[in-house]
């Protein structure tokens, strides 16, 4: 028994050496690929990351908006003067209702009513959106008119943002927005308690609007909503009907080869010739209203049935000859064997592929830029045939805007698709991995 | 009484028919004979035969109607000369039915007899909410009331005979329940061809592509000649506001063709190496672990809408380039705010996705024999993948980035937001380019006159952009089935 056995040169042999096959420059090269591919990840990963944040990071403040609680007193000398709203109901709508907002932030900071210059520095202090709020508040219930009460205020977009410190008030008073009078009183009202910075009610509400403190996107939140409804009320129906048909029933011939390749190039057509297709054949040629959510339902369903489509057909093929012959062999007619066994059986891959159609269909824009969706609408659509926008659209628009406020509104808006979108995509998820079957 | 009340009507004895059906079928059925169809067959059949040719008579009877009450009124209208206040015959009609329309909304006694001037008229219809065309004429009233008139004969008579079609299909398919009648059959014949019909829309949508592209393309080289618009190298639209009647401008596609293309490559030099190696890795490294973190990652990038990238692109990273570039070459930065750099990397970002997806899918599809012969006869993974994986699977691979590639030619939102709208041509990636798909949106958005140059241009760069996806798809679409039936 040798201790070292295998060692050649103990033996006295020379042990040739190993031929150099670049081991060593293989594994690094191994190394180095992996390392690649992990940076390509990492790639899309931090850009993910980067995006959301900075996006999170500009939007949130948008859910919250500064208000200014004031006593306001509905002074019948003020709104109408010369005692005529009894005949005259225009009166009341036509009335100087900023003037009460005005006299009563005037009382509270206690600023003497005849101090022009004063007065003049207050007019940019509260939203001009005041007039109709008090307006309503009058018109729904004259009787209003000679009492007092606290009314939420908003205050103007430059006032709201720096009171959310968004605006650097170091620089020199002639460059910025707020003047430091302004920042005075905003601070003499904060420590009084009246200014504080309430949930965001309006960005969900309000319709369209020149100021930011008053815009929303009530009116696009609705468009959308109807959009989602008539795509699925029309995509879903016929593209599970186009594929059992392309599945189940069509025989290979040169129609349904044909229609095969049109389906799969439909879904790969850029989405903005969807929108020409829409101009030019529901506006021009059927004369269906522009800007109405109705067209602009019909071209995402026209957009989004390729997909639904594509993902039906998957769902049908996976399942297994075996339940067919079983449903056949019971003596169910072709038809009721797909309605009654494979349908049921394809639900849930369905489901994934319209939540998944819908969701591109919910966050698409260019097709809706051509359409005319792209407009100021300030009341709520009652119907889909009235105008209206629809979220991305309304992001696009407020993109636009040069003020800062808007930059916030339509961050939050992004926050708000995108939670949308994200819902949705995780419920397809979701879907797919619990109802995933194996046969 | 309207059609929609009478679709309703129709909906109605439809359901009464199928209930009826039903009931006749179940009540012969005395358990002698084994009946042919279970007894909701026959009342689908019976529903079938009293909706289906009643809808298709209320559908051609409404077009119909409305297309006769506007050549009735065309009819009706006196000649249009060169001095009257309308300008067109069209225009006339049009007005005629809004004012048609907009004395619906009077009540019946004002609406039969309306005042003769339409100055007296447009404050009361004004008070329901009605806004009319100042240029309304009063002539038009009469017309008007009588189109009214009318339209209401016509769609009673419409409406007495749909019901009568609708009852008559009822009774028939009531009638035809008998034991061994083949109402299955029928119901399925009919389902069949609803099933048929819904998988030829697909066909529609492309053959309404490509007639509505053509039409207003042909009418837009009918007043710009050919040569200007594929050789011309100047973009200078000009404005046509609406009523203008248009003025004379320049339509050279060569600068949008080739921001379209720049911008492009710039993003698949981006997408390819990043999506195939995240694709790669995914593929033949990660453990089940990290799949499942990062492939829905990756699916929620591929979610995201491309507006947003645009907006990322538009407010946080354009700038932030041109101050990067600003601060590395002291004072002005050579990054302009908005650039093809710019529009190309977010793009570039956003199809990582989708090529990663679509090579996942291939490398995946390659056998794993081929895989275990490799790495058995000693080679490593990487080489593994690069000289046995990436050649096997390179026809599916080109046909990906095909499909990628005309994706980045026809994508908007980012470079609507992030490319600029300055028709440049220059082959500096740090200024601004523009594309086909941003001077569609800016021809097509805003108060333009719809039959000017100006617009119908949208709609022949509309096709120039369709053509070129469908090359593209279509032979990509063809490479990667190619591809999957040689391992199949």
């Amino acid at each position: 028994m040798t201790d070292i056995p295998l060692n050649g040169i103990a033996n006295g042999t020379v042990a040739r050496p190993r031929r150099d096959i670049g081991l060593k420059r293989r594994y690094a090269a191994e190394r180095r690929f992996r390392i690649y591919g992990v940076l390509a990840i990492s790639v899309g990963i931090v850009f993910l990351a980067v995006m959301l944040v900075t996006i999170i990071g500009k939007g949130y403040t948008a859910f919250w908006q500064t208000t200014a609680t004031l006593p306001i007193t509905f002074d019948a000398n003020v709104i109408d003067p010369e005692n005529k709203r009894a005949t005259d109901p225009n009166v009341l709508i036509t009335a100087n209702y900023p003037k009460l907002a005005e006299n009563a932030l005037m009382a509270k900071l206690g600023i003497n009513p005849d101090d022009k210059v004063a007065a003049r520095k207050l007019k940019g202090f509260l939203s001009d959106g005041a007039r109709a709020q008090l307006r309503t508040m009058v018109t729904d219930d004259p009787s209003i008119i000679g009492t007092t009460r606290n009314v939420e205020i908003l205050v103007a977009a430059n006032i709201d943002s720096a009171f959310k410190g968004q605006i650097d008030l170091s620089v020199d008073e002639s460059r910025r927005k707020v003047s430091d009078q302004q920042v005075t009183w905003m601070k003499q009202l904060a420590a009084e308690g009246s200014l504080a910075e309430h949930f965001n009610k309006g960005l969900f509400t309000f319709g369209a609007s020149s100021r930011p403190e008053t815009s929303g996107m009530g009116v696009a939140i609705i468009g959308s909503f109807y959009m989602m409804v008539i795509v699925l009320l029309l995509a879903l129906p016929i593209g599970v009907a186009a594929s059992i048909y392309l599945e189940e029933f069509a025989k290979k011939s040169r129609l349904t080869d044909l229609i095969e390749v049109n389906i799969n190039n439909l879904a790969a057509v850029p989405s903005i010739v969807f929108g020409l297709l829409g101009l030019s054949v529901f506006i021009n040629f059927l004369g269906l209203p522009r800007s109405a959510a109705l067209v602009g339902g019909l071209v995402l369903t026209l957009m989004t049935l390729p997909t639904i489509i594509i993902a039906t057909r998957a769902a049908l093929a996976a399942v297994p000859p075996s339940i067919r012959s079983a449903a056949l062999g019971l003596g169910a007619s072709k038809m009721q064997m797909v309605f009654q066994h494979i349908l049921p059986l394809a639900a849930p891959g369905i489901l994934t592929g319209t939540i998944i159609g819908l969701a591109r269909a919910l966050g698409e824009t260019a097709p809706l830029l051509l359409i005319g969706m792209v407009a100021f609408v300030a009341d709520r659509p009652a119907t889909p045939l009235e105008p209206s926008t629809a979220l991305p659209v309304q992001i696009y628009m407020w993109a636009n805007e040069a003020e800062r406020a808007f930059v916030e509104r339509m961050s939050g808006a992004i926050i708000i698709l995108l939670i949308f979108l994200m819902a949705m995509n995780i419920t397809a998820i979701v879907l797919r991995r619990r109802f995933e079957r194996r046969w | 009484m309207s059609l929609m009340l009478v679709f309703a009507a129709v909906l109605a004895i439809g359901a009464v028919a199928f209930f009826v059906g039903r009931q006749r079928a179940l009540v012969q059925d005395d358990g002698k004979v084994k009946p042919h169809s279970r007894a909701h067959y026959h009342g689908w059949w019976a529903f079938l035969l009293a909706t289906m040719p009643a809808l298709l008579l209320l559908i051609v009877w409404g077009v119909g109607s409305n297309v006769y009450l506007q050549e009735h009124i065309k009819s009706q209208l006196p000649m249009q000369t060169a001095d009257s206040p309308i300008a067109s015959e069209k225009l006339a009609a049009s007005l005629t039915t809004s004012l048609a329309n907009g004395l619906r909304r009077l009540d019946p006694q004002t609406a039969a007899n309306p005042p003769a001037s339409f100055a007296e008229l447009q404050p009361q219809l004004a008070a329901r909410g009605v806004a009319l065309a100042p240029d309304t004429q009063d002539y038009m009233i009469p017309i008007a009331v009588d189109a009214n008139r009318m339209q209401d004969r016509l769609s009673l008579i419409g409406a007495i005979l749909i019901l009568a079609v609708s009852i008559g299909g009822a009774t028939l398919g009531v009638s035809h329940v008998q034991v061994r009648a083949r109402a299955r059959n029928n119901v399925e014949k009919l389902v069949l061809w609803g099933l048929l019909g819904a998988s030829t829309i697909a066909i529609l949508t492309t053959i309404g592509i490509i007639l509505s592209l053509l039409f207003q393309t042909i009418n837009f080289f009918e007043r710009v000649p050919l040569t200007n618009f594929f050789f011309g190298t100047v973009w200078d639209p000009r404005f046509a506001a609406a009523g203008s009647g248009g003025s004379e401008g320049q339509f050279g596609l060569i600068p949008l063709l080739a921001g379209t293309l720049y911008i492009a490559l710039v993003a698949m030099l981006v997408a390819v190496p990043v999506g195939l190696m995240s694709a790669v890795y995914m593929a033949e490294y990660a453990s089940p672990r990290v799949r499942a973190v990062v492939k829905p990652a990756l699916e929620l990038l591929a979610g995201i809408p491309t507006i947003v990238y645009g907006i990322f692109a538009l407010v946080t990273l354009g700038p932030f380039l041109r101050d990067l570039s600003a601060a590395l070459a002291g004072g002005t930065g050579f990054i302009q705010a908005q650039s093809v750099f710019t529009a190309g990397l977010v793009m570039g970002v956003m199809l990582i996705p989708v090529v990663s997806s679509l090579s996942d899918d291939i490398i995946t599809a390659v056998p794993r024999a081929m895989r275990d012969g490799s790495l058995g006869l000693g080679a490593t993974r990487s080489e593994t993948i690069k000289r046995v994986i990436l050649p096997a699977a390179l026809p599916g691979i080109v046909g990906a980035i095909l499909l990628t590639a005309s994706r980045a030619i026809g994508e908007t939102m980012i470079v609507v937001l992030a490319a600029g709208v300055a028709a440049n041509l220059t082959a500096n990636p740090f200024e601004a380019m523009t594309t086909i798909t941003v001077k569609i949106v800016n021809q097509l958005t805003g108060d333009l006159e719809f039959n000017s140059p100006q617009t119908l241009v949208a709609f022949a760069l509309g096709i120039t952009l369709f053509a070129l996806t469908l090359v593209m798809n279509i032979f990509a679409l063809y490479i990667v089935r190619k591809y999957r039936e040689q391992y199949e």
